[in-house]
């Protein structure tokens, strides 16, 4: 198809266009120069951006199927019957997989990561995944608590470390290297915790500072596109700000290998808080956003809260044991052999509870104290702080300091008191709500053809209906807020997919996943090794272990070459 | 001659992964690690005679000979005419077939259901109210010190569960397998299991929540004032609260017993209680014996796609769930739906008595490998290839774990597989062209 | 008050979806339109007028309207769901999901009413003067915040697990119910003639009176003496009652359940 998306306000940070009216054409699913006898979309009087990126959303996977099998009360929401061209649907925090294909593409996301996927069960996650239409996909891949790695890790062999990383990526067909609450997984696995970097990890020998350090190492040794992925220890206990300012210190040694940090802090919100006791919950995103803001390792996404009814759901089985035995509400757990250990727990933000309002507020004050916007990316952790389809909500609050202050009038005083939001007039622009939505996501995942709409980039757009010569954001909120969650026009892979906030095409995206290759002798000494765990201590073949690549659509492998590392 | 390594048995939830298999002109001559069960079944495929080899369609009330289109043409009338269609059956086939028959029953606005409705329904129920507190397999391989069995005879419905994942293999914490670990079994009678078991603990015939209310409250600081319940003396529940609560991990694997004993959803809400508490004192998770060996299967990828993880009624377009209601026996014993598609399940000879009666009346069609009560009283009978022998797919263990069960010799000439003959009649019943060629997944 | 009074024909045996039989929905339409309403079978679309004859007066708010079922409608499900005020008398039985999220008004049925009637009620009245079947005043699946408002009436008896997850509100059964009465019931009071066993069974909270007898205990509740005449919620209830704390198998358990003594 070629399409001219004619006369917009264009949003591309990665390009340095900042709201300039111009022309963007499209050409087998294609950004190009020029195109002839294209049709014609008339974009004048809105906002045209790329495609947005989700890069942290628990979209797929065991643990989101377990969310679903747990809450059918979340099922009877959002029903809606099928269409000539979409499937029935329902679920609010926890979508079914047509829809969560459906309600992204109509916020104007074409691309999305899911957060969590256990190697052992990323066969599930792929079948999800499949389900998934309208966007393209990849998976982060948890190894924070993996037997392997951290072995490896402890007798300093950090390159039979990295052989492992690149072998498990490729088997379990993910995108990323992802860290949950490193040690506590194991030790979850005994009904324990690790609840500082230097606690050593039952049975295993080894502290999480160590395997932190030691996967940002095999991560820039194998150059993968996208920087670790650290979801830290002490998510959501009170004063776990010092733990998580000590985490950023961590892998400050690891250069990077490409041009993006060495780790992205996951849903810093749940991990910067005050206080001593529940009482005393305060705010210390103030800290935290300095220490980012002096680090040029580190970025986050925000992981916000917005009040409602929602489904938690983390690789952290402790901290999900912890959190239901505060609210007494049903509980799912699944220890993964060698692996990592999930939890499942609904939760209620309530704009009454103390707690809520301060981790409502953490969240908009990480986004406001964080000068450079490539450093804060917007997620709500989906389903943890709330379901994704409130980004616009969040995208409200931002760019308007009225909009906060009334929402903070509605919820409990502690917001205003325990926070340092109120004092905050920063409003974020249209440029800047571009990069926290997709600039900063590609850049972050190292996916050069997404995030921007320079020649040569993916055809995936959005279009709002919003004209930034005559809207206020600041004034006219519930505007923004509406129109960001209906674009005009979606188009993925260079088609229509959505038109004026309806779905007209449900396509099927494409997969990424990693393909290194690392030197041959290693890769058999490596074999050998696992070879030998397989056989005594999974419960599966290792020939049965690896996902097929017809379990995705349109498997795309990045290749990359590791043979350096021996 | 083909010898194939580390193929899957497509018997029971077990999904043992470590099977042998020799073909030799398309014929199965050798079958090494499986069980008893799971060896017949894979030299079964071997034994056309007792296979459907042809399609059959029912005229002046005989089933007669008939070929793939006419019986799929009839199949899709038959669906298209109905006002509420039941698709049952389910837990012996793919992922793959679970997904274009969840397609089939949305386009229909029928009612689809698996055979989880007669057997860990009530376990779903529970998990819906309680959550659900497991593991994987190999965790309690690696980790368990206290397994018990609560109503479930894994000797006879699962044969190497025992050897593979419980009691008897090492472990890399349990270095000496069996004997690093204690066996509970708590039934209502002395079965295998409990013979090979350090302790057996015989509980009342229909008590079991008594004792796991019991239980918990000992579990949970409290004192108990009757002598025994459920027929197990009061010392004896005190000493079994005190070794869970002092095992480093303990398993609770249940069964039917519990499932399909009197409280249903309520033993396994208590249950999982029970463990939850269990987790104040120490590691403690639970886990259901599944039988079919893709039932879970289905109540995955029933969820992910509609939401709710068996009986779901598509009948305005959208999937509405509530058991009691949209369960199969529940349709079929208030008289409610006109046609009934059954695939890889025998309902005749398992169902009650009145959902027979029912299903006698409406015309059936009835996809499956070989004979059965079902297809004998079916309309329409197309036979289908062997999941795991003669295709391949996806199931999904009793923890979830998902394997992809191979092939790995060919069906009975022109017998396509369960997501073939779906895929047919969902075009047929869309009045569309059948697309060239296959998804590669699905 | 203005009267609509729905006759009915031939029902289908598919189970009827009926939930546009309630008086906000009703209200200010033309008997007409009424008819014209949709109701649901298997995978069929109907309109009310298909299933019921439809006359009488109709009111312009729901609070001046009452709806008179002329009969049996054994098949229909879903009479009065959300309704916020007015009146729904049924002249028969009805099945299941009579008064369904219910808010307000009061809904009658003269016979017995199918299982989950009285599902997540907020507020209003539901009255039945024949039998209820399972879960009645229940919950949806999963959803641990169950009946919040509003009054039951049971004339006779009903099968298990009423008031499950019941979490505010009453309700009174005057015959007998099955097992599971009050299943982890969090707030609220629970009235019944007489129960099998496992009353109470995982409750945190709330009250539940059983004026006769009781089959079997668990052994997970606590004797806690004996009241004479109690009064429990604004209401009184005569006699000599034994009470019981529970279900102490939950943490924290703060449930009370009285029995009379025989
Ligand atoms: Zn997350």
């Amino acid at each position: 198809m070629k399409l001219i998306l004619k006369n917009g306000f264009v949003y591309d940070p990665l390009n340095g266009i900042n709201g300039e009216k111009m022309d963007i054409c499209i050409e087998d699913g294609k950004i190009v120069e020029d195109v002839k006898d294209a049709k014609v979309i008339d974009c004048s009087g809105k906002v045209v951006m790329p495609g947005g990126v989700e890069i942290h959303s628990h979209i797929a996977g065991g643990k989101v199927n377990v969310g679903r099998l747990m809450r059918p009360e979340d099922h009877i929401k959002n029903v809606m019957p099928k269409t000539r061209l979409t499937r029935a649907v329902n679920g609010y925090s926890t979508p079914s997989t047509f829809l969560t294909g459906y309600l992204y593409a109509k916020l104007g996301y074409t691309t999305a990561f899911t957060a969590a996927m256990p190697p052992l069960m990323a066969r599930h996650t792929h079948e999800e995944l499949h389900d998934i239409p309208m966007l393209d996909k990849g998976a982060l891949t948890l190894m924070g608590n993996n037997w392997f790695v951290m072995r490896y890790l402890k007798r300093g062999d950090v390159e039979l470390a990295a052989a492992f990383v690149a072998w498990l990526l490729k088997a379990a067909k993910g995108y990323a290297i992802k860290v949950v609450n490193p040690g506590g997984g194991e030790a979850w696995g005994w009904g324990r915790d690790v609840r500082s970097l230097d606690d050593p990890v039952p049975h295993f020998d080894i502290t999480p500072r160590e395997i932190i350090s030691g996967l940002a190492k095999v991560n820039e040794m194998l150059s993968l596109p996208h920087s670790i992925h650290l979801h830290a220890n002490n998510l959501g206990r009170v004063g776990n700000y010092v733990t998580t300012l000590e985490t950023m210190e961590v892998p400050n040694g690891t250069k990077p290998a490409r041009e993006r940090q060495v780790v992205q802090l996951t849903h810093a919100q749940f991990h910067s808080y005050g206080g001593d006791s529940w009482r005393t919950f305060a705010s210390e995103a103030e800290s935290i956003a300095k220490a980012v803001n002096n680090n040029e390792n580190v970025i986050i996404d925000i992981g916000q809260v917005v009040f409602g009814d929602t489904t938690t759901m983390t690789a952290d089985g402790p901290m999900e044991y912890y959190l239901s035995s505060l609210t007494g509400l049903k509980w799912a757990n699944k220890n993964i052999e060698l692996e990592t250990s999930p939890g499942v727990t609904p939760f209620v933000y309530s704009k009454r509870s103390p707690v809520s309002a301060v981790q409502w507020a953490v969240g908009l004050e990480l986004a406001l104290h964080i000068k450079d916007p490539f450093k804060v990316l917007l997620t709500t952790d989906h389903p943890n702080g709330a379901p994704f389809f409130k980004y616009p909500t969040i995208i409200a609050w931002l760019m308007s300091a009225r909009y906060r202050e009334e929402t903070m009038k509605e919820v409990h005083g502690a917001a205003q008191k325990n926070t340092t939001l109120a004092t905050i007039d920063r409003e974020y622009d249209f440029y800047e709500i571009a990069v926290i939505t997709r600039a900063g996501q590609a850049k972050s995942l190292g996916l050069a053809e997404k995030g921007h709409l320079g020649v040569g980039a993916d055809a995936d757009v959005a279009v709002y209906d919003l004209n930034p010569e005559e809207v206020d954001p600041s004034r006219d909120y519930k505007l923004i807020e509406e129109k960001f969650a209906r674009t005009s026009y979606t188009i993925k892979g260079g088609e229509i997919v959505v038109k004026d906030g309806e779905i007209v095409k449900v396509v099927d995206g494409r997969t990424l996943y990693i393909d290194a290759k690392v030197d041959e002798g290693l890769e058999r000494e490596l074999m050998r090794d696992i070879d030998y765990y397989f056989k005594r201590f999974y419960s599966v073949n290792l020939a049965n272990y690896p996902v097929q690549e017809v379990y995705l659509t349109n498997p795309t492998p990045v290749q990359i070459d590791a043979s350096n590392v021996r | 001659m083909h010898r194939y390594t580390d193929v899957i048995c497509s018997f029971c939830g077990t999904l043992c992964d470590d099977i042998e298999v020799v073909v030799e002109d398309n014929r199965i001559v050798d079958v090494k690690h499986a069980c008893r069960i799971g060896t017949a079944k894979f030299f079964a495929s071997n034994d056309y005679e007792h296979r459907i080899l042809k399609p059959m369609v029912r005229k002046n009330g005989k089933l007669v000979e008939a070929s793939l289109d006419e019986a799929v043409e009839r199949a899709a009338e038959i669906l298209k005419s109905a006002t509420k269609p039941l698709l049952y059956g389910w837990s012996s086939t793919s992922c793959e077939a679970h997904s274009v028959g969840i397609e089939l029953a949305e386009e229909l606005g029928g009612v689809i259901d698996n055979t989880t409705t007669v057997c860990h329904g009530p376990s779903a129920l529970a998990i819906h109210d309680a959550g659900y507190i497991s593991c994987t397999l190999g965790e309690v391989k690696n980790r368990a010190d206290l397994i018990i069995y609560w109503g479930a005879n894994p000797m006879h419905g699962h044969p190497r569960h025992l050897s593979r994942y419980s009691i008897f293999p090492r472990g890399y914490f349990r270095e000496r397998g069996q004997q690093d670990r204690e066996l509970i079994v708590i039934d209502v009678r002395k079965t295998d299991t409990a013979k090979i078991a350090n302790k057996f603990i015989r509980v009342n015939y229909g008590e079991d929540y008594e004792l796991i209310s019991a239980l918990r409250k000992v579990v949970n600081g409290g004192e108990l004032h009757q002598e025994s319940v459920a027929g197990v003396p009061r010392e004896e529940i005190i000493a079994l609260a005190e070794k869970m609560k002092n095992a480093q991990f303990g398993v609770l694997f249940f069964g039917m017993g519990l499932t399909q004993s009197y409280g249903r959803h309520r033993n396994i809400d208590n249950a999982i209680c029970l463990v939850r508490d269990l987790n104040t004192h120490t590691k403690f998770v639970i886990m259901a014996m599944r039988g079919h060996y893709n039932v879970v299967g289905f109540n995955e990828v029933l969820s992910w796609q509609a939401g709710f993880p068996f009986a779901v009624d598509m009948g305005r377009g959208f999937a509405w769930y509530n058991p009691g209601e949209t369960t199969a026996n529940d349709v079929l014993q208030r008289g409610e739906c006109d046609a009934a598609l059954i695939i890889a399940s025998d309902p005749v000879s398992h169902f009650p008595r009145k959902s027979i009666e029912h299903l006698a009346k409406i015309p059936i069609i009835a996809i499956d490998i070989h004979p059965t009560p079902t297809t004998q009283l079916a309309d329409v009978v197309i036979p289908s290839a062997i999941v795991g022998i003669e295709v391949d797919g996806t199931a999904y263990r009793m923890d979830a774990v998902p394997l992809r069960l191979r092939k790995v010799k060919e069906p009975p000439e022109g017998v396509l597989s369960d997501v073939e003959i779906l895929r047919r009649i969902l075009a047929k019943v869309r009045g569309e062209q059948l697309a060239a060629k296959a998804e590669v997944a699905r | 008050m203005q009267e609509v009074v729905l006759t009915p024909k031939e029902q289908p045996s598919y189970g009827l979806i009926a939930e546009c039989i309630s008086c906000d929905v009703f209200a200010g339409k033309s008997i007409e339109e009424i008819e014209a309403l949709p109701v649901y079978y298997g995978n069929k679309q109907g309109k009310l007028g298909d299933f019921f004859d439809v006359s009488g007066e109709v009111a312009s708010s729901a609070e001046e309207m009452r709806i008179v079922i002329a009969g049996d409608v054994t098949k229909t499900r879903w009479i009065g769901r959300e309704m916020s005020a007015g009146e729904i008398v049924v002249k028969g039985s009805a099945e299941m999901y009579v008064g369904a999220w219910m808010r307000g008004g009061r809904i009658v049925v003269e016979g017995d009413v199918g299982a989950f009637s009285g599902m997540l009620m907020r507020g209003g009245e539901l009255r039945v003067e024949g039998n209820a079947g399972d879960y009645l005043g229940c919950s949806y699946r999963g959803e641990w915040r169950g009946m919040s408002g509003g009054t039951i009436i049971v004339e006779g008896n009903a099968g298990m697990e009423v008031g499950q997850n019941l979490n505010g509100g009453r309700i009174f059964v005057k015959g007998s119910v099955e097992s599971f009465a009050g299943v982890r019931m969090k707030k609220g009071l629970l009235v019944v003639g007489s129960a099998t066993d496992r009353v109470g069974a995982q409750m945190t909270g709330g009250t539940i009176v059983v004026l006769g007898s009781i089959l079997r205990l668990l052994p997970s509740f606590d004797f806690a003496g004996e009241v004479e005449n109690p009064e429990i919620d604004g209401e009184s209830f005569e006699g000599v009652f034994k009470k019981y704390t529970g279900d102490h198998a939950e943490r924290n358990a703060k449930g009370v359940l009285y029995v009379r003594k025989e």
